[in-house]
């Protein structure tokens, strides 16, 4: 197994640098480099341009020079200093930016995540085991309806109704009060009051789709020997359906599950932007409209990477859960 | 103990009912087995030899269910401490999720299947299946069935079975995983071991063993098995009494003797004459097979469900009168119109004609 997680770590490295070259090529994409751009957008609103400045931080990203020492100046910043460069547009470190909204942005993600496996998980066995029973169609007509409603739209009917009925401030995570207040449990709560709104937004299709799938993969599994086998047995039907088909039935999911980790980081824009979330979707957007290329490409080079670790996760996930792959290789 | 009665079928009927319409897989189904005898059914695929052995231990997949009959099991338990209990259940009563018939399966009978590697789960080792058996009968502690499965998986013949316990079965050969599937079944000591074609997908060698296994531990452990097969070298090898299914229906029923030496039933004596026997070829004889193929379940033929491929064909009698059972000398018994009475035959239609 250790050997298994070693050679699997072993393969990631090409990848992330393959990643990394990807990355760098995109932040060097626009006409002119970062300098220009930023001498260009001080001119614009009338700043004086310091010289010495300038001289410093062509240094810094090596800007002149052959483009594989402004690589390695970029990447070897990265990974020593952890320095992503300079967002021009917020004049801020690239960094700075990125660590606060990851925070909440994974906060919001593994709240999502367990709201879907907690709904999803009961409702795809019930509709497998009650296969056409009205249960069933109940379930599959939500599942429905969560799939093809955007989450937007469904984010803008909350919104409405938790305004209108329940008079709760809406949108942001914080209420006014608490938006810079220091963490205490007040605000805690106050975060949690806010924090199921999106939960269940970006949750509902996730939901919908992993109970159709949950569903589909046990209705497979049910009426295979083996569950005839353990029947034969004496189990009893909750045991043996716990036991050995829903056990088998979880392999398809587990191994797509390290793809949720980069879609809850940058596939919730719009939900974002609707609910003004401080989270990472929006800021990308911005950064990619504003053509702010040191913050877009640390994005797209941590997505890709969160990708990368998420399909290590899920292999190892599987390998842990499934002795077919974790044994003959 | 052997002479003693097991398990009796009566007028057993098992139906499936599908959008199509209802599937008579099993329509009145009588045979009675006895203690420590192996009883060998016998049939073409779709004959109901299967359904009739899953009925017993009313593990019928949905949407079939039992609809009539009964399946009386006479139990002999010795419990703790007490003295030995017996009783007649009637299996087909029992609701298939109820306790009774759990407490049933895999205790007094146990089942093995055609395809062990699909009828182990492929991932929980066989350790894990087979104490998970022991424990679920036998009020034991995890140490004790631990020591008991490596007994069982030592006693079917795998060997370093201490080492075993933590195979998966994708790690084991045909052969061995059906040895631990047996031992799986022989975990609580049952008194019936029902075998559905257990040996149809391994190769020729292993085959021989494995039913030479059964016949040894049929005799240490004192058991009857029902061996469900379409293999006639295996019933010649292995079977006391044999049943020919056809179409859901008791076709003939005797001893292995007389239904190979003196098979009635036109049905029973086509089977035996499409057997391949050496030499056959170099005096010019082809194989003979049964015409025509098994009917469309949702068709099935009136009167004997094989008067469509009978070569014996009675018009006008065999496809209006449904045969009844025809005893024919002590445990032997025939459902053909070739047999028997003609003129009560004549009265049944009679009957029938009245009834209609």
């Amino acid at each position: 197994m250790l050997q298994f997680i070693l050679r699997r770590v072993f393969y990631m490295i090409p990848t992330l640098f393959v990643i990394s070259l990807v990355s760098f090529a995109i932040i060097q994409l626009p006409p002119g480099d970062y300098l220009t751009s930023l001498v260009a957008s001080m001119a614009a609103t009338g700043e004086t341009v310091d010289r010495a400045a300038l001289a410093a931080l062509e240094q810094r990203y090596g800007l002149g020079q052959p483009v594989y020492v402004q690589y390695w100046k970029w990447i070897s910043g990265i990974l020593l200093h952890g320095d992503f460069g300079q967002s021009f547009e917020w004049n801020q470190p690239v960094s700075t930016l990125l660590w606060g909204r990851l925070a909440l942005t994974f906060m919001i993600s593994l709240f999502t995540l367990f709201f879907t496996w907690i709904v999803a998980f009961p409702i795809g066995i019930f509709s497998a085991v009650r296969q056409y029973s009205w249960g069933d169609y109940v379930a599959t007509i939500i599942g429905y309806v969560g799939l093809a409603i955007p989450n937007f739209l469904i984010a803008l009917i909350l919104m409405y109704v938790a305004f209108k009925f329940f008079n709760q401030s809406v949108g942001g995570l914080f209420s006014p009060e608490y938006q810079d207040a220091a963490w205490d449990w007040a605000k805690l709560w106050d975060l949690f009051k806010h924090l199921w709104i999106p939960v269940v937004i970006i949750g509902t299709a996730g939901t919908a789709g992993l109970i159709r799938i949950m569903r589909a993969n046990l209705l497979d599994e049910l009426h295979k020997p083996y569950v005839v086998t353990a029947r034969a047995k004496g189990l009893s039907e909750e045991r043996l359906l716990l036991k050995y088909p829903v056990r088998v039935a979880l392999n398809p999911f587990v191994s797509t599950v390290g793809w949720t980790l980069p879609a809850l980081v940058s596939g919730e824009a719009i939900v974002s932007i609707v609910l003004s979330l401080p989270t990472t979707g929006p800021l990308l957007l911005r950064a990619l409209m504003s053509q702010d290329m040191y913050l877009a490409g640390s994005f797209i080079m941590l997505l890709s990477t969160l990708t990368v670790i998420g399909t290590l996760l899920s292999d190892v996930l599987l390998a842990w859960l499934d002795p077919r792959i974790r044994l003959t290789q | 103990m052997a002479g003693e009665t097991l398990l009796e079928l009566k007028n057993l009927k098992t139906q499936f009912f599908t959008d199509d319409g209802v599937v008579r897989a099993v329509d009145g189904v009588s045979f009675e087995m006895k203690r420590g005898e192996t009883l060998c059914v016998v049939g073409e695929s779709g004959c109901g030899k299967s359904v009739t052995a899953r009925s017993i231990l009313q593990i019928v997949d949905y949407p079939g269910r039992v609809v009539e009959g009964q399946i009386l099991f006479h139990r002999q338990r010795q419990e703790e401490g007490k003295s030995e209990v017996n009783e007649i259940i009637d299996l087909a009563a029992l609701d298939p999720r109820s306790r009774a018939i759990r407490d049933v399966r895999g205790k007094d009978i146990s089942m093995i299947f055609q395809e062990p590697m699909t009828s182990l789960s492929p991932i929980h080792t066989i350790g894990d299946q087979i104490i998970e058996a022991i424990r679920l009968h036998l009020p034991v502690s995890k140490e004790e069935a631990e020591a008991r499965a490596v007994e069982l998986l030592r006693r079917v013949g795998i060997p370093r079975p201490g080492d075993r316990l933590n195979a998966y079965t994708f790690q084991l050969s045909g052969g061995m995983r059906q040895r631990a599937m047996i031992a799986m079944s022989l975990s609580c000591n049952p008194s019936l071991l029902i075998a559905d074609e257990p040996t149809t997908a391994l190769d020729v060698t292993t085959q021989a063993q494995i039913l030479d296994l059964m016949r040894e531990l049929k005799d240490e452990f004192g058991m009857s098995i029902m061996l469900i097969t379409h293999d006639l070298g295996v019933v010649a090898e292995m079977a006391d009494d044999v049943v020919v299914m056809y179409l859901g229906t008791v076709a003939e029923k005797g001893d292995v003797d007389s239904i190979f030496h003196d098979p009635k039933h036109p049905y029973t004596q086509a089977l035996l004459r499409s057997i391949p026997k050496l030499g056959l070829r170099a005096q010019g004889i082809r194989l003979d097979s049964i015409r025509g193929m098994v009917p469309d379940p949702y068709n099935r033929p009136g009167g004997c469900p094989y008067h469509t491929r009978c070569d014996d064909f009675m018009p006008g009698l065999c496809d209006k009168i449904t045969p009844p059972p025809i005893e024919m000398g002590e445990e032997r018994l025939v459902r053909c119109l070739l047999y028997g009475d003609q003129k009560a035959m004549a009265d049944q239609t009679q009957q029938t004609v009245k009834v209609r």
